[in-house]
């Protein structure tokens, strides 16, 4: 059976199925997060003392981060604009350049998490590291998700092109809806975490 | 749709079909997504060289706050094409708010006394 409303438009919702869909997911993933928000700032007002971010994480490895992502996200929207205009060998180039950053993104918080580790800075070590570790690796997993799924439409996935142009188009930008959504969440864990 | 001139396209526009319109639009909203991008790693900047000001707790935490959300607001309106969204969508999302809120005030109210923690 076909999946129902992929590129023709429900006329009750005015969106496709898909569109509604991600947006549906997304609303979940604010309440995520934000259920991690509102305990950071439990934590934090209840503590009788807290540490600047910067006294203890990498701020220049974290804003390298932030330069990743940001650029990752206009690869993704580019990408999506390249399959609007028809073409596909555009479309690969950038959405190979948002998987690549997305790497990047995942390598640079190798490095960071190492040096932790290395200097014995655990999430058992206190409430700061343990908010930290748990933001930032719930964020990390919604990369290498975003990752994984941008992989498929890069590879595997892109067969769909040729057989139907605009359903792949509409989940190149529902696949972007959620990468932009990944680049949001940083953009608020990065002063909230690193540099207050 | 007479929209396209003004407001960046969704897979919506797409849904009804490509056409040389539509390309020209896109060629806009391009720019568009260049600017922002710019923007976006200005106001990057801004945040690291406000925080070595090391100003005050909570005026940091406001300037932070403000930056991130001006950031999230370009991310969300030009890249998440939320500036031209429809309805549903927005609904979706006042809704998502307004619980989205519930759950960051829920612990300034738990932490205060006399009000509604006892």
């Amino acid at each position: 059976m076909d999946i129902p409303y992929t590129v023709e438009i429900r006329r009750d919702t005015g969106l496709t199925n898909g569109k509604i869909g991600i947006w549906l997911f997304l609303a979940s993933e604010v309440m995520l997060f934000g259920a991690l928000f509102a305990s950071y700032i439990l934590i934090r007002t209840g503590a009788p003392s807290w540490p600047r971010g910067d006294t203890m994480l990498d701020v220049p490895l974290a804003t390298l981060n932030t330069i990743i992502l940001i650029s990752s996200s206009v690869t993704m929207v580019m990408a999506w604009a390249s399959l609007m205009r028809g073409r596909f060998g555009t479309f690969r180039m950038y959405m190979g350049g948002t998987i690549l950053l997305g790497f990047g993104f995942l390598i640079v918080k190798y490095f960071e998490y190492s040096a932790h580790f290395h200097e014995g800075a655990l999430p058992s070590t206190n409430n700061f590291l343990a908010i930290y570790y748990t933001l930032t690796g719930l964020h990390g997993l919604h990369v290498f998700g975003g990752m994984a799924v941008n992989a498929y439409f890069w590879g595997p996935g892109a067969k769909l092109w040729k057989t139907n142009p605009v359903w792949f188009t509409n989940r190149v930008e529902h696949s972007g809806l959620f990468w932009h959504f990944v680049d949001l969440v940083w953009i608020f864990l990065f002063p909230t975490l690193y540099l207050l | 749709m007479s929209d396209h001139a003004t407001t960046p396209m969704t897979s919506d526009h797409a849904a009804t079909g490509m056409t040389s319109d539509h390309a020209v639009d896109i060629d806009k909203h391009v720019r568009i997504y260049i600017s922002v991008f710019v923007a976006l790693m200005v106001l990057t900047i801004v945040t690291v060289t406000v925080s070595r000001f090391h100003l005050p707790v909570p005026l940091a935490v406001t300037v932070a706050l403000i930056v991130a959300t001006i950031k999230g607001t370009l991310v969300a309106c030009y890249f998440m094409h939320l500036i031209s969204e429809k309805k549903l969508i927005y609904a979706v999302l006042a809704l998502t708010a307004a619980f989205f809120v519930a759950l960051l005030v829920l612990p300034v109210v738990t932490v205060h006394d006399g009000f509604w923690i006892h």
